[in-house]
């Protein structure tokens, strides 16, 4: 259906091939997943099914794309509209008109369909989608999930043969993820839709690919596979294909009930292990009244930035030389000395937001202690980024305080609360305003009343190999979240608050950001960050709250919370219970310490 | 019984949300023509600009807020009402201190207050910077700012009651893709408004005010960039789903389409100077309408360029007619009124007299309340009174029965 033939595209003003020597071909019906670590030119490669490159993009193309027979070359976007349907990465930025049954019926209108088929594919496809229930709704008011299913469904009412969506979960909850992939894979089941598809959450989607092609590395030559054999080989995997690899499974597991139904063995081996549990789990009075060095995950898992922490280290760090200590003895509350509560970073009192004449929040309750990091979960519009921003200030309580080392943070001077508290926005980019990065830095090093050359040191530490005349657009999207972060921890805030920072990373960005958390809250820094990655909560997290409809529902450690509930349960979570395993980091250690032991007794 | 109360009442939350929770937005089919509201709209303003009378002008704005406030639903478009309103505020403000500071050309004998004056060289002569503040110059000021802002409301009124989109349906083929070229630039100022708070609230983030003439303009360029961005996506997009593809059409009717559009605008131009003109009385209106039809000729005839089909479009009904014919009805009695007793509309302010409600002109605006009663469905008061939760629940809706239905059933259970 889709075949590209050694097809190669060079950017305008660019030296090397964006993507080379792509020559594959995704046969009619199939799901066919595109994976690869940010910046190998996935979105290239799927801008050229329907010709958007090179006809809107520029640049040259090489080779040759054929989608139904026709050629791209000879075919402009708007010429192929009735074959493929896309969807970009921002739902928002595709929509024309403003109610959801007039978009779903755009496309059509403009291929000039019959009145009477228009009508009978826009009932179709409400129902399709379930989206009947809003039919007359301004696209504007509908939450992130709504709006993806309402961008699918606009280019599904043209009939395509073809459907090209690039990252079609990052921005949804597992929920509402869940939601769009049940619909993708009914398209492709009942009515025999090609899909071609890119994402990164890969423990999403992987279950649902008929073929994977792997683009490796920049300029590097595609590799084509069922989505078993491309595991087996690719640098960016889910938990569950790390764990397979662990475990030694062949074929690997791609979904949580193959890899269960392998289980029982692993499960048995790592029965005699109680997984590290970095809390008590009787709750979040205990949990106030453990001292930061308590939380011995942190010095176990990953090399974590030791310089980083000297740099930022507001309270004696524990020793990072230190051996870990080893998994099988789990740390005993009880056993620890008795420490006086610290006093909370920030206190939060039945706070009620309100906005416009919309509850955002209602009677929410928050205590952040320094040490602790914190993932604030919960369906899209739940109030997580409304909790954040009365956090720092960018929204005054409706009712109830917010206090944040000892001020309320919308009353307080902006100079003065970048000391107590900082935020890295959904959009790292609206922190930066630079042409350069060392004019980002110093302007930061201004702001902050810090000394010159603290930015950059921190830029150094969490994004080596950055020079400092890089301007911060041409940076990957890990790479900007990286400078945002530096930029505020240049003021060396307590409280840090990230909001979906993994939006648009690949693993091995995450992993990196993973391990500055990490080392950043050894350091007694406090994070609280709004996430809907489970995996990134179960890695970093010692409590999670889950927000619904601006109130919480669950707040506890992460294992009690997560364990319970099948949507925000980690992998690892899902295939190993009962036992309460979270990250395949913890399983690797547990692993390694049994067969240091095994190779001891005899 | 008083104790089977809440569980009745339980009941019939649950069962009562889902099959009454009524679109918010009205049903399609009941929407009216937005060209109707335009007409009542448009028809309501002529008939603003002929007169001064502040008890007439009032009169109008109150029949027009009467009709939003009954008709109006709670879509994005239709709070541009308050927008409108508020604008029209600024123009009174302004107008009547423009006529304190810079005096007025009205004769007045009633002196409120002295500004001290600021001499001006001989140059400037004719402007006055302050100065004698008469009653007379604030009143003229006052009528007449209040007839600007009565004009604006009613613009306001079309834009809350009809979707500015829907009325593109409407437009001819061939103008069809200007239109939706309009269109999405007018989306393009509330994205770029949504941008700049949310930059500058970045700002705070950073350490910096988020408040003052600075901070506006040191976001500036990172807002345009990303407008300019999101334009491009969204070029892309709209490239991508068809727009602007064209159908095949022989050379032949090419040709005349373009003679039939160029030679009807050349026809209007020149008609519309005749008609303005005193010598070309003659000739003015024959070529006006010859050039109209022309243009109008070719514009259908350019519509087979586009292979467009329309989804639904509003159907003109009698509704419609009553609606447009009521705006129609105020203008031309208005002006009737004006032409017969032209006093009535023009309170005179050289001698200060209080203002008289002419009955005739009063009774003609009242005509312009019949599309509160003509035209269909307002949503339910519930509905537009409570605010929706949009963005909130991805569930089911969060129960928003009415008193009414709420408590029949626990009458029936006593």
């Amino acid at each position: 259906m889709i075949r590209f033939e050694d097809v190669s595209v060079t950017y305008e003003g660019a030296v090397e091939p964006s993507v080379q020597g792509v020559d594959f071909e995704v046969p009619e019906g199939e799901l066919v997943l595109l994976v690869g670590p940010s910046g190998v030119g996935k979105s290239t490669v799927l801008g050229a099914v329907n010709g958007l490159v090179p006809h809107f993009t520029g640049g040259t193309l090489r080779g040759r794309v054929t989608v139904a027979g026709r050629d791209t070359r000879t075919h402009r976007p708007r010429e192929l509209a009735d074959v493929v349907g896309v969807v970009g990465q921002d739902p928002l930025a595709h929509f024309v008109t403003d109610t959801v049954e007039d978009e779903l019926a755009y496309g059509m209108e403009s291929l000039g369909l019959a009145p009477d088929v228009m009508r009978r594919r826009v009932e179709e496809t409400l129902d399709l989608l379930g989206l009947a229930g809003l039919r007359d709704r301004p696209i504007a008011t509908l939450s992130g999930g709504q709006q993806q299913r309402v961008a699918i469904g606009s280019v599904l009412t043209p009939h395509p043969d073809v459907l090209v969506l690039d990252e079609p979960t990052s921005a949804l909850d597992p929920a509402a993820a869940e939601e769009v992939l049940a619909v993708l894979q009914r398209l492709v089941h009942d009515l025999g839709t090609t899909v071609l598809m890119a994402e990164h959450r890969l423990e999403r989607v992987i279950q649902y690919a008929d073929q994977v092609v792997l683009l490796p590395s920049p300029g590097a030559r595609p590799v084509l596979g069922t989505p078993a054999e491309v595991m087996a080989v690719s640098p960016v995997h889910p938990p569950v294909v790390t764990l397979g690899r662990l475990a030694d499974w062949t074929p690997l597991p791609l979904t949580v009930r193959d890899a269960r139904r392998r289980a029982a063995p692993l499960r048995a081996r790592l029965a005699s292990h109680t997984p590290p549990r970095t809390t008590p789990a009787q709750g979040r009075g205990e949990l106030r009244a453990q001292p930061p060095t308590a939380r011995t995950r942190h010095t176990t898992a990953e090399p974590t930035l030791p310089r980083l922490r000297r740099l930022l280290s507001r309270t004696p760090a524990p020793d990072p030389i230190s051996p870990p200590e080893p998994a099988t003895a789990p740390t005993d509350p009880s056993a620890l000395p008795e420490a006086t509560p610290p006093a909370p970073l920030a206190e939060v009192t039945s706070l009620a937001v309100r906005r416009g004449s919309v509850p955002a929040l209602r009677r929410v309750d928050l205590t952040v202690t320094p040490g602790e990091t914190l993932a604030l979960m919960g369906r899209n519009g739940a109030g997580k980024s409304t909790l954040l921003s009365a956090l720092v200030g960018l929204v005054a309580p409706t009712a109830g305080s917010v206090q944040v080392g000892g001020a309320r943070p919308h009353r307080t001077a902006p100079r003065d609360l970048v000391r107590r508290v900082g935020l890295v926005p959904q959009e790292p980019r609206d922190l930066l305003y630079a042409d350069t990065v060392a004019a980002e830095c110093a302007a930061a090093d201004r702001d902050a009343g810090a000394q010159p050359g603290t930015c950059r040191r921190l830029v150094d530490e969490l994004l080596p190999g950055v020079t400092d005349a890089t301007h911060p657009r041409d940076l990957s999207e890990g790479q900007r979240l990286a400078l945002a972060l530096a930029v505020v921890l240049t003021a060396r805030p307590p409280l840090l608050l990230l909001d979906e920072p993994t939006r648009g990373l690949d693993y091995a960005a995450k992993a990196r950001l993973v391990s500055t958390l990490r080392g950043l809250a050894a350091g007694g820094h406090a994070i609280v960050l709004a996430t809907h990655d489970v995996e990134l909560a179960a890695e970093v997290a010692d409590r999670v709250l889950i927000l619904a409809d601006g109130e919480v529902v669950a707040d506890g450690p992460t294992a009690e919370v997560v364990v319970g509930s099948p949507s925000f349960a980690p992998q690892v979570t899902k295939i190993l219970a009962p036992q309460k395993w979270l990250t395949t980091t913890q399983v690797s250690h547990a692993l390694t310490t049994l067969r240091a032991a095994e190779r001891e007794r005899p | 019984m008083a104790s089977h109360g809440p569980p009745a009442r339980g009941a019939a939350d649950t069962q009562g949300t889902h099959p009454t929770d009524p679109p918010r937005h009205g049903h399609r089919a009941d929407h009216l023509h937005p060209l109707a509201w335009w007409l009542w709209a448009l028809g309501l303003a002529t008939a603003a600009s002929r007169t001064t009378n502040p008890l007439l002008l009032a009169l109008l704005i109150a029949v027009a807020g009467y009709v939003v406030a009954t008709h109006r639903t709670d879509a994005p478009w239709a709070r541009s009402y308050t927008a409108f309103v508020k604008l029209g505020l600024a123009v009174l403000v302004i107008r009547l201190a423009f006529a304190v500071v810079l005096g007025s050309p009205v004769p007045g004998t009633h002196i409120l207050l002295t500004l001290p004056e600021v001499p001006l060289p001989d140059w400037a002569q004719g402007i006055r910077l302050g100065g004698r503040v008469t009653a007379e110059g604030v009143l003229f000021a006052l009528y007449d700012g209040l007839r600007l802002a009565a004009l604006l409301i009613c613009v306001g009124a079309a834009n809350a009651l009809a979707n500015p989109a829907r009325l593109l349906k409407s437009l001819p083929g061939a103008l069809y893709e200007a239109g939706v070229a309009v269109v999405v630039a007018m989306t393009f100022a509330p994205h770029l408004v949504a941008d700049v708070q949310r930059l500058r609230a970045a700002r705070r983030l950073r350490g910096r005010p988020d408040r003052g003439i600075r901070g506006l303009l040191q976001v500036g360029l990172p807002v345009l960039e990303g407008a300019l961005e999101r334009s491009v996506a969204l070029a892309a997009a709209m490239d991508s789903r068809g727009y602007g593809r064209t159908a095949e059409v022989p050379a032949r009717v090419r040709r005349t389409t373009a003679a039939l559009t160029l030679g009807g605008l050349l026809g209007v131009c020149a008609g519309t100077y005749g008609v303005l003109t005193a010598a070309g009385g003659a000739y003015g209106l024959p070529v006006l309408l010859t050039g109209l039809a022309a243009a109008l000729a070719g514009l259908r005839l350019g519509g087979r360029r586009s292979p467009r089909t329309r989804y639904r479009p509003d159907p003109w009904g009698v509704r419609a007619s009553l609606v447009g014919a009521s705006g129609a009805a105020v203008a031309v009695l208005l002006v009737l009124c004006g032409a017969y007793d032209s006093a009535a509309l023009h309170p005179t302010v050289v001698p200060l007299t209080a203002p008289e409600l002419p009955l005739w002109p009063a009774a003609a605006l009242l005509v312009g309340l019949l599309p509160a009663f003509a035209a269909p469905g307002p949503p339910p008061p519930v509905t537009s009174a409570k605010a929706p939760a949009p963005a909130i629940s991805t569930t089911a809706p969060t129960p928003t029965v009415t008193a009414p239905t709420v408590t029949a059933p626990s009458k029936e259970d006593a």
